[in-house]
Formats: C-alpha cells, structure tokens, sequence
C-alpha cells in the first residue's frame, strides 16, 4: 500500500500538480471575472479617456488634440452650470436619501404587523424601471396636468397651476425629489439589514443602565452601522452623481439647461450632437469626483481596522 | 420632426413588431410593369437591408411594407426591413458609415450623409432622373440631397411644422386667422394672454417643435448662425432684434412652457389650454382619431408669419434614405430607391402619410391628399418653403452638431423668459456656435 502511495507520488505530473496547487487555483477562477472586468470596464474607461483626448465625431476617427476639449470646457459656462447642477443634486438628494433612508430603516426594524409585505412595498419605487417612474413624474410636475397642483387648486390653497419644471430652481427641486423617491428604498433596505446584525443584547444592557433612545441610537446603533452606512453613501452618491435617466425622461437638462447634469450634457454633445471626443471629456471630468467619494468613504467613513484588512482591538 | 405624443410613442412601440403587409394585386401588376422598364437591373440573388425611422402613423408604413413587398415580388429581390427611434437610428447610420458595413440603406433624419459623404453611394442618376420625371426637386431637397456636385442622398420627404390654432380663440382676439406678419403675430398672442386663452411654445430642450419655431424666430429677423462662407454671424443687430421680439413673445405664453418638449404642446392643445402653437399635424391626428370633434373641427393650420426679412423662414425636417457605399448590390439600391418614388407607389405613400409627410418633387403638388381635407393643404406646401437647418451655411459637423446642441433653442428661451437679456444670449449662443465652426 505505501509502495503504491510512493509510486504515485512520482507519477503526478505537471497538470496535477498545478491542480491541487491553491495559488493557481486561485488565480483561474478569478480568469474570468477578469477578463469580463478587462475587457468590458476597463478597455472602455480607458478608450472613453483616450476619445476625451480626440476630436472624433460619431462616425469618423479623430486626431490627438490634447486637452483642448478640456480648455474649450474650462471656458463653456453650460459646463459650469452641470458640473454645478450634478453636485447640487448629489450632495441634496444623497444627504435626504440617507436620512430619510435611516429613519425609515429605523421604523421597519421594529416589530410590526405585516412586517415582511410592507419591507417589500418600500422597494417598490427600486424595482419600478427607472425610465417609467420618471414618466409617471413627468405628469406629476406637469405644467398643466399635475396631480399636485390639482390637489392644491381644489383645497383651495394656490389659484394657478405649479411650474414644477419651467422655472430654474423648482425644476431642480423636482428633479432632486425624483431621485429621493427612487433611492430611499436601496438606502433603508440596505440599512435595514445592518440593523439587524446589531445584538439585541448591546441594547438590553444599555436600557438597564438607563440609556435613553436617543442615547441607544447615538452610542450603539449609530457607530455598529457605519460600515454599512460607508458602502450605502458610496453607492448612493454613485448613483446619483451619474444619474441619467431621470433628466433625460422629464426635461432632457432644460429649461436652459438648468438641470443639466454631466451625465446629460456628456449624452447629449457626444451621442446626439455627435461630438463624441467632447462627450467623452465631460464624461472623463467625473471621474476624479467618483474617485474622491470613493476614497472619502473609504478611509474616512471606514475608520475600523478590519473594514481595512486588519483585526478589530 | 413632427412630434408625437405619449400615445402615439406607446402605440408605435407596441406595434413595433408588424408583420408583413402583401402589396394588393393592382400594386403587383403595376410593380411588375416597373420592373419590365427599370433601367437599374439589380444583381442576381440580391437582397438588401433597410433601416428606418419608427414611423409616425401606422397607415405610413402600411403602405411602406406594402410597397416593398411589390418591389419583392416584381424584382425577386429581398428586403428585410428594421426600425429604430431617431436617437439609436442615428449613432447606428454613422457607425455604419464608419465601419463600411451594415444596412445598405438607412431611412435617416436630417443631412446626416453629409457627415460622412465618403461613406455614401453616388445616386445622382437616380436623383435626376426622377428630379426629370416629376417636375423638379425643390430647392430644400436639392441642398440636403446635393453635396459637392453629387446627390449622396435621395429627400424622400419633408415633415411639415406649422402653426396650429384655435379658430374661434384666434376670432375673439380680433383676427381671422394667423396674420401674415410677425407684428401682428404678436398683437395676437397678447390679445390672446389678455383674453385668457394663451398660446404657447415649447422652450425646453424639444428637438422637434423647439428647433423648429426658434429657427423661425431668428431667421424671420434677418438673423443667421454662420454666412454662406460658415463664419458665425450669430451675435448680429437682426438676431438681437429677433430676441427682443421673442422676449414680448415669451410674456405671452402660458406658464410651464419653459419645460415644454416635444409633446407638451400637443397634449396641451388636445386639453384646450393652448390657443396657438407649433407642430407637425400629428395634434389634428389625434383630434380626429381620438374623436375629439370639438377640438378638430375648431382647429386649423397656418404658415409662420413673415417678419423682417421679408420672406418665408420655416424649418421643417428631412427624412433622406441614405445609401452605403458599402452595399454589395447597388443597383438593387438604385432600383429601390426608384421605385419607392415613382408616381403608383409615392402617392399611395402620400396617402397613407396622411399630411405627416410631404412630397420633394413638385409633381406630387396635385395629390388629393393634400385637398380631400382642406386643413391639410398648407402641409403641401411645406418642402417649397423650408430652409435647411445650416441655414446660409452648408451642411456638415458643424451644423448639425450647433441643432443637436440646442444652440438656438437655448439662445431664444433665455431671452424669451428674461433668463439673460437678448444681447448676452447671442453673445453666449454665438460663442458656443463658433467652438463648433472653428475646428
């Protein structure tokens, strides 16, 4: 038996080597994703910030300009405005969706009847097909028909109807509620499944020691939902800083290009306007914003050694 | 572009897989006899492909689908037939022309050959002879068919857009109709604020409807983007006084108006709340497909009023079929595009467009489509009057990417709703112009 065990050792080859070593092993399973990460997501980064540099046009090659498109940008006032608009809208929409997102989270992780079946209606504004609640908003905020100003005229509160998307600020107002709309549910779903991780006996012991609710919230719900709260913020203002949809369903970045974010302006000079070298270098100028959320997030919301590779003390 | 409403998109895109429509007898017998004379023998074995807009009204492509069926049976040459919405339709003409390959013809929008003449097949014979055949094309088609001396496209039709109104609204603010000009225009748009029954344009970013009224505006002063020789001329004293005139224009119009798209303004008319605006006729379609008596029969359509410069200064759209180079059957091509705008099948296209879509060759000037509804009559006259959207200047790059930035539009609604005084938007407007004519 170890005469045969012995010979065997001697027999295994390359293949089988390398089929048990865990290295390799490793490294092929993650080939795929790789290559999927490769080829769709970095390829076309990398092309997007390459087109950013050219003047192509849709449908012809373009020549290495530099970064004249970024000059001609520094200078372009409808630019100015989006890049305005998209933080406007971000950092509004993000810090309501999380609030909101957080008290709703709140009221759905105490025990209530029908628990399971209203947690699935709160989704309910994230499964809807973002291209049809921005329609069904496009009725809500129109400028004759909307159910809001009809509501209003009938109690009697306002004579004529609201121009939700006619006048510069309302128009973002309306746009920033429609991204608040859609985005509490992912905010609250996914903060409602931090809360749950949270031991029911940390609160115990502090309701024995006195501690009133706000001060349960503040010293034990609050710092054990940081980490979830680092990762929902990020995706969040992700979202919302690269929304696209939205815009372009209800105004396409009008009236006068008030709500116009880089996203919009970025479809709208490379794809319509067929300037895709300019697109791409609106497109290009959102990234080091992107980076900067993310690494705000990441070192400065994830402040606990093993949210970084190491071990909690 | 006309422009449709939200019903007219959800019925088109639930449509959007039709079968196939079977040519009648009498357009087999008709297309046969065609074939027989048909000057383009195509290929052997040839088929083609075809990519088109998503059409506007489904008695268009019936007869549309009808005809190339006729052209199948008569010819032995196959036809499949795609359709996608302008924005995909577009990026898809130029990737085809970049790549050299794709559909042999594509049912496009606007003068986007002349982004990529190169990519484009010389169908002048074909122009010509039917330019021969049928009275003329009319200047407008020319320009967008015509580039450097060769046609690159053929204009198979232009979409109308006028002004629609109420008449009795119209009546009670003491005119008769639409004036002639645009003095009087606005007289009539105060009246109408003052009365209680505004009417309105779209000032938001409508590709259609706002492109198409704005264009008006600055032309109907004498103003101009680029001159003939394309340098931009935009920020001039004629554009200034345009603006000045939309800005009082603007204070006529219905609130919400500055989100107005392209069917805003149809919804509003079909309600009642607006007196007088802009569009294709797809408002009266609907008024009378919907039954909504009161509405069609009170509404009528009219030709903007002439402003300073003394002369018609409409923008209506062309649809062009643009074949490639690329295709591996041109006379196919050729004899295709031949036979969709000989006399038995373009009036059965024309009737079946029903005013939506007007005719590039003058002969089709007496079609009874025009005349067996009286409110359709002006439509006809539509690809005589338009301008092309470059204007004086030529079309290219630059002209097309100033439209699909909204140059224009954005230029009339920042002056029409005071966002900025009428001489620092043509300033901005003509700044943002030249980043596009300087390359």
């Amino acid at each position: 038996m170890a005469a045969a065990s012995d010979l065997t050792r001697t027999e295994v080859g390359l293949f089988e080597r390398l089929r048990n070593n865990r290295n390799f092993l490793g490294l092929l399973f993650m080939l795929p994703a790789g290559v999927l990460l490769l080829v769709f997501l970095t390829y076309p980064l990398f092309l997007g910030v390459w087109l950013g540099l050219t003047d192509v046009k849709v449908g012809r090659p373009g020549r290495f300009i530099g970064l004249e498109n970024y000059f001609w940008l520094f200078e372009d006032s409808v630019f100015w405005l989006s890049v305005f608009n998209t933080f406007l809208y971000t950092v509004v929409a993000s810090i309501i969706k999380f609030v909101l997102g957080l008290w709703l989270a709140m009221i759905l992780n105490n025990h209530i009847p029908f628990k399971a079946f209203i947690r699935a209606i709160v989704l309910m504004p994230f499964i809807v097909p973002t291209v049809l609640s921005a329609l069904a908003f496009w009725w809500i905020y129109d400028s004759q028909d909307s159910v809001i100003s009809w509501i209003l005229i009938e109690m009697g509160l306002i004579d004529t109807t609201i121009d939700f998307l006619g006048q510069p600020n309302s128009a973002r107002a309306s746009v920033i509620a429609a991204n608040i709309w859609r985005g509490i549910p992912f905010v609250a779903i996914t903060l409602l499944a931090g809360l749950q991780t949270i031991p029911p006996s940390l609160h115990e012991a502090a309701t024995i020691d006195g501690a009133t609710d706000w001060q349960r919230f503040r010293h034990i719900t609050f710092p054990l939902l940081t980490p979830i709260i680092a990762v929902v913020m990020t995706f969040s203002v992700l979202f919302t800083f690269t929304d696209f949809q939205l815009i372009w369903v209800m105004t396409r970045g009008g009236p006068i290009n008030a709500t116009h974010l880089m996203a919009t302006l970025s479809y709208q000079r490379a794809i319509v306007g067929g300037s895709l070298g300019e697109g791409a270098a609106i497109a290009t100028a959102m990234i080091p914003f992107l980076l900067s959320a993310i690494l705000f997030s990441y070192f400065g919301l994830q402040r606990r050694k093993w949210q970084q590779g190491g071990r909690d003390d | 572009m006309t422009s449709f409403t939200r019903r007219d998109v959800l019925k088109a895109s639930a449509a959007a897989t039709v079968g196939a429509v079977a040519a009648t007898p009498a357009m087999l017998h008709a297309a046969r006899a065609w074939a027989a004379d048909n000057q383009w023998t195509p290929e052997k074995g040839a088929s083609l492909r075809l990519l088109r807009w998503k059409r506007f009204v489904q008695s268009e492509e019936e007869a549309f689908l009808a005809t190339i069926d006729a052209f199948t049976k008569a010819t032995g040459v196959q036809v499949r037939i795609d359709s996608e919405g302008f924005e995909d339709l577009r990026p898809k003409a130029a990737v085809a022309a970049n790549i050299g390959s794709g559909p042999d013809i594509i049912w496009g929008i606007h003068a986007d050959a002349h982004l990529y003449p190169d990519a484009m097949m010389d169908v002048s014979d074909v122009c010509e002879y039917l330019g021969g055949k049928y009275g003329g094309w009319y200047p407008a088609a020319e320009t967008y068919g015509i580039r450097d001396g060769k046609w690159i496209n053929l204009p198979v039709t232009i979409s109308g857009n006028l002004i629609n109104y109420r008449k009795s609204m119209v009546q009670k603010a003491g005119f008769d109709g639409i004036p002639e000009s645009t003095e009087d225009f606005l007289k009539l748009m105060q009246n109408l604020k003052a009365n209680g029954t505004p009417g309105s344009f779209a000032l938001g970013n409508a590709s259609g409807d706002g492109n198409a009224w704005t264009h008006w505006i600055v032309w109907s002063h004498g103003g101009q983007v680029v001159d003939k020789d394309n340098n931009v001329v935009l920020n001039s004293p004629e554009t200034v006084a345009g603006l000045e005139y939309v800005k009082q224009l603007g204070e006529t119009f219905a609130p919400g108006a500055a989100s107005w798209l392209d069917g805003h303004n149809n919804k509003a008319f079909l309600q009642g709340d607006c007196s007088v605006t802009n569009n294709g006729i797809s408002i009266y379609a609907a008024a009378v497909r919907e039954g909504m008596t009161d509405i069609a029969e009170d509404m009528d359509h009219a030709f903007y009023p002439v402003g300073p410069a003394g002369k018609p200064t409409e923008l209506h759209v062309c649809f062009p079929m643009m074949p490639y180079k690329h295709t591996k059957y041109p006379n196919a091509v050729k004899a295709l595009l031949t036979f969709l705008m000989e006399k038995d099948q373009y009036d059965a296209f024309l009737q079946g467009s029903v005013g939506y879509l007007s005719h590039p060759l003058r002969a089709f000037k007496d079609h009874p489509v025009w005349t067996e509804d009286p409110k359709r009559t002006v439509f006809r006259d539509v690809a005589e009057r338009t301008l092309t959207f470059s204007g004086d200047g030529s079309l290219g790059y630059a002209a097309s990417s100033v439209f699909a930035d909204f140059i224009v539009v954005n230029m009339v609604a920042e002056a029409a709703t005071g966002a900025k005084s009428p001489k620092d938007a043509a300033a901005d407007a003509h700044r943002r112009a030249e980043r596009y004519y300087n390359v």
